[in-house]
């Protein structure tokens, strides 16, 4: 395809730093497109470069597209994945916004993986890199449909209006985008203002939105990897040691191999993959395997040495400042799984020639690259379809499961639908790393004059074989301590060691922010108790942001904070800011049997800047107070002589509507602010108010966490 | 290798299938039907979660032979044609999807409690115990009052 017709470069209402490009593609019908830029002003956040977006690659080269097609049909294929996040129903609302079209005829598909350009999912940044070069889009589109109807009606452009998918005329002439897709491919410069309106004018932006996909959900039709039937891939499933990348040392694949429905049976990553004609005849002929595994290099260690270890990789603390009293606090985070529910799945088609991939990811453009290396072929050569995912939290960035796939159908030479079980996913697969935190504020004459945030976690080693040099994105860098500057603490500080083990480790919602921020809001609601303040009182005198003090106070006052409460019960709250959007939570827990804490209210209010979707919104922060209760009180994984323990949701207890509070608020506040990330904002929130409503209903200091572990 | 029959949305079917290949299987590999979902193959998720007789079943656990000459229900046959179950129409209203995997499995746990109490407390949705690793509980929750609130009170 060819450029023309670029436009000059725009400024953008003034909300950013960024200016847009909008090109018309050489094409039969109109076709539009934007570049996306690689990191947006706001993806920064308040925080600056933290591990999550700083995994953003990419340039300003690739092109969102927008192509409007004589079945009256808007089509967007977006470089980004959905994975239950909502971003398809996002960028639809944005079209369907600047073109007046109906959100049922606008598509967004998602685009198969790119050679360069930013097609990178994670660090919360989807809706603020899309939200400006969509809405010109297709504002750029609106205005070429008009001025093609008005040459057709030898009318004044400006007395044409939009609605419902149509330009229509003052006197009442009216024609769907559809038929006006061919005229208006050919208009170079549009009659009319190609500027996205101004947020007063939004209908869709803004307004509380069903999922595009909702329907398909809810009838069996919205399909994942393991449904597609695509290049007649066959079941696939792996044997995997009892250890953590415990080593193949024999393997006997006799009787496995007689057994029926079986296709093929191949030894390569170190594993044994079998293919056969049903999962059911896959899964019987590798428990039929008689492998011999040697343990694997974690083997000698448990939870125990690990939790030791980590604690003498803790920084040493400074100095307090002279004559301040001292409030601290050791923290401890067990190990988590990411778990989504459609488990690790990827289809492969290998050829000596070429190799096409079905499988949902993050990251296609590194997973394209990396699996033309793995199977010996030139990236052109390579086709990576993404496909939507069953749920992510993180666990896509890294593509294991593909990795496998590709070697598996090379060395069976036939294509294969792999899938990993949910105890593969467990027990092998990624988790959040481990960590130990040393928090200390310093206290002098009533107020906190300095903060400390010391703190080790689990960082990946790798032996250049087995799951730990296959599957893309590793952590940037060692976290840093937050230094966000959330409260007025005088001396902020903070340092972070680590540990290397070799164990399979992944970004996992809201990354470090999750056992940091928790903590901090621990020792923070300890600060106040030592102080003899109220935690919300506290927090609103110290909080140095105006926005972060107004979502409190929403929270405080939405969810009746400081109400009588019986004994063994209580409300806690906490505060996060990231993203360049920020968030409080508050909660209200039963922990009468403290073994058995039921989290029965959750009250949420968040500043994104702009919300394009509320009702997205509100999923998403219901979503991070479910990972707020679970991390915090339940759900995590065990070490134990180099395996992991649990293996199945039965053991790796993460909440399920038993434990999901029996009500939930969220509150958006209202902005016209340049949009923020959302998808992981809650999670510190969350996690840290459902600690501290479990420290106040049981009089405890929560230290070691999940606390029923 | 025995022939079992049954009926699968309303429609016979007829599959070749060892006795102890779980349900799950035979619909999603032999039979195509997708909706059905793995999660954990050990019935703990209950993201398969569908009908046998109207029944809940989990289906990664049910062996075929168990459903021979009896009556299946995935969440691809719970519609009345192009009519949405109240249970999908809720779901729908409440935009309680998020990833969507677990859904067909909440849906059809919803559609079968309300089938077994048309009036169910918070106890009684307490007691659902599919995972959704999203965390769309209370939508979940709102949905099935919905429903609920949509058939006729409860007899005496």
């Amino acid at each position: 395809m060819d450029l023309n017709d670029g436009t000059a470069p725009e400024r953008h209402g003034g909300l950013s730093r960024r200016r847009f490009m909008v090109y018309t593609l050489a094409a039969t019908t109109l076709t539009v497109a934007a570049p996306l830029a690689c990191d947006s002003p706001s993806a920064q956040g308040a925080e600056g470069a933290r591990a999550s977006d700083v995994l953003v690659t990419g340039t300003d080269e690739e092109m969102l597209v927008l192509e409007v097609t004589a079945q009256n049909k808007v089509v967007v294929r977006l470089p980004r994945v959905e994975v239950g996040q909502g971003i398809t129903t996002a960028v639809a609302m944005m079209i369907a916004e600047e073109l007046d079209a109906r959100l049922a005829d606008v598509d967004i598909p998602l685009a198969d993986a790119r050679t360069k350009g930013n097609q990178y999912t994670g660090g919360s940044n989807s809706v603020s890199s899309l939200y400006g070069p969509a809405r010109h889009l297709a504002a750029t589109a609106r205005a070429k449909l008009v001025t093609a109807a008005a040459q057709r009606w030898h009318l004044p452009a400006r007395t044409l209006r939009t609605w419902n998918g149509r330009v229509v005329a003052p006197d009442g002439r009216n024609a769907t985008f559809g038929a006006l897709t061919e005229a208006a491919a050919r208009i170079r410069h549009p009659a009319v203002s190609d500027k996205p309106k101004p947020a007063s004018r939004h209908r869709v932006i803004g307004r509380p939105t069903n999922r595009i996909d909702a329907r398909d959900i809810v009838t069996g039709r919205a399909r994942f990897a393991g449904d597609l039937p695509a290049a007649g891939a066959k079941p696939t499933v792996v044997a995997r040691p009892p250890t953590v990348r415990g080593k193949l040392v024999s393997v006997d694949d006799t009787a496995a191999r007689a057994m029926p429905g079986v296709l093929a049976i191949v030894k390569t990553a170190g594993t044994v993959a079998v293919v056969a004609e049903s999962f059911h005849y896959a899964l019987k002929a590798r428990d039929a395997l008689r492998i011999t595994w040697a343990p694997g290099p974690l083997a000698p260690l448990s939870d125990a040495a690990i939790r030791s270890r980590l604690k003498a990789a803790v920084p040493r603390s400074s100095t307090p400042p002279r004559g301040s009293t001292q409030v601290q606090g050791e923290f401890e985070f067990a190990f988590v799984s990411h778990a989504p529910m459609e488990v690790l799945t990827a289809v492969a088609d290998v050829r000596a020639d070429r190799a096409e991939f079905w499988f949902s990811t993050q990251t296609p453009m590194d997973a394209r690259d990396s699996l033309a290396q793995t199977v010996g072929l030139p990236a052109s050569k390579v086709r990576v379809h993404v496909v939507r995912g069953g749920g992510s939290f993180g666990r896509r960035l890294n593509f294991d499961a593909a990795i496998e796939a590709a070697l598996i159908s090379k060395a069976a030479r036939r294509p294969v639908k792999l899938m990993w079980t949910r105890a593969d996913d467990i027990r092998h697969g990624r988790m959040r790393p481990a960590s130990h935190h040393r928090i200390r504020a310093s206290v002098s004459g009533g107020r906190v004059v300095a903060f400390e945030h010391l703190m080790a976690s689990v960082g990946e080693s790798f032996d250049g074989k087995g799951l730990a040099a296959q599957g893309g994105v590793t952590r940037a860098a060692g976290p840093l301590p937050s230094d966000s500057g959330l409260y007025n603490f005088g001396r902020v500080g903070g340092n972070s060691g680590g540990i290397q083990l070799p164990i399979p480790l992944g970004a996992w919602r809201s990354v470090d922010s999750g056992t940091m921020r928790t903590a901090e809001e621990v020792v923070v609601d300890e600060v106040a108790r030592a102080l003899g303040k109220d935690p919300v009182a506290f927090r609103r005198t110290t909080l140095r942001s105006k926005a972060v003090k107004a979502v409190l106070d929403k929270v405080a006052a939405a969810g009746h904070w400081g109400r009588a409460m019986p004994t063994g019960t209580g409300q806690g709250v906490a505060v996060h800011e990231e993203y360049g959007s920020c968030v409080a939570c508050l909660v209200e827990i039963d922990a009468t049997d403290p073994k058995k804490p039921r989290v029965t209210k959750v009250v949420m209010a968040a500043d994104v800047g702009t919300c394009v979707n509320p009702r997205g919104l509100e999923a998403q922060l219901m979503g991070t107070a479910m990972d707020g209760i679970s991390t915090v009180l339940q759900a995590g994984l065990h070490i134990d002589r180099g395996a992991v323990r649990e293996g199945s949701f039965a053991d790796f207890r993460y909440a399920r509507q038993g434990q999901a509070p029996l009500r939930f608020e969220a509150h958006v506040m209202p902005s016209h602010g340049e949009p923020g990330g959302a998808g992981e904002l809650g999670v510190p929130a969350a996690a840290g108010a459902v600690a501290n409503a479990y420290a106040r209903a049981t009089g405890t200091r929560p230290r070691r966490f999940p606390l029923n572990f | 290798m025995r022939s079992y029959s049954f009926v699968l949305n309303g429609k016979p079917v007829t599959v070749e299938a060892p006795d102890d290949m779980p349900l799950l299987w035979v619909l999603r590999d032999l039979l195509g039907v997708t909706g059905p979902k793995y999660g954990c193959g050990v019935g703990v998720c209950r993201a398969c979660t569908s009908h046998l007789d109207g029944a809940e079943i989990q289906p990664c656990v049910v062996p075929v032979a168990d459903c021979a000459d009896r009556t299946v229900t995935t969440i691809e046959g719970l519609a009345d044609g192009d009519t949405l179950h109240p249970v999908q129409q809720a779901w729908i209203d409440r935009d309680v999807a998020q990833c969507g995997f677990c859904q067909p499995g909440q849906i059809m746990a919803a559609a079968a409690l309300l089938k077994r109490t048309s009036h169910p407390t918070d106890a009684d949705i307490d007691r659902i115990e599919n995972v959704c690793r999203c965390g769309t509980y209370a939508r979940i929750r709102e949905a099935i009052k919905q429903a609920a609130a949509a058939s006729p009170p409860a007899q005496g």
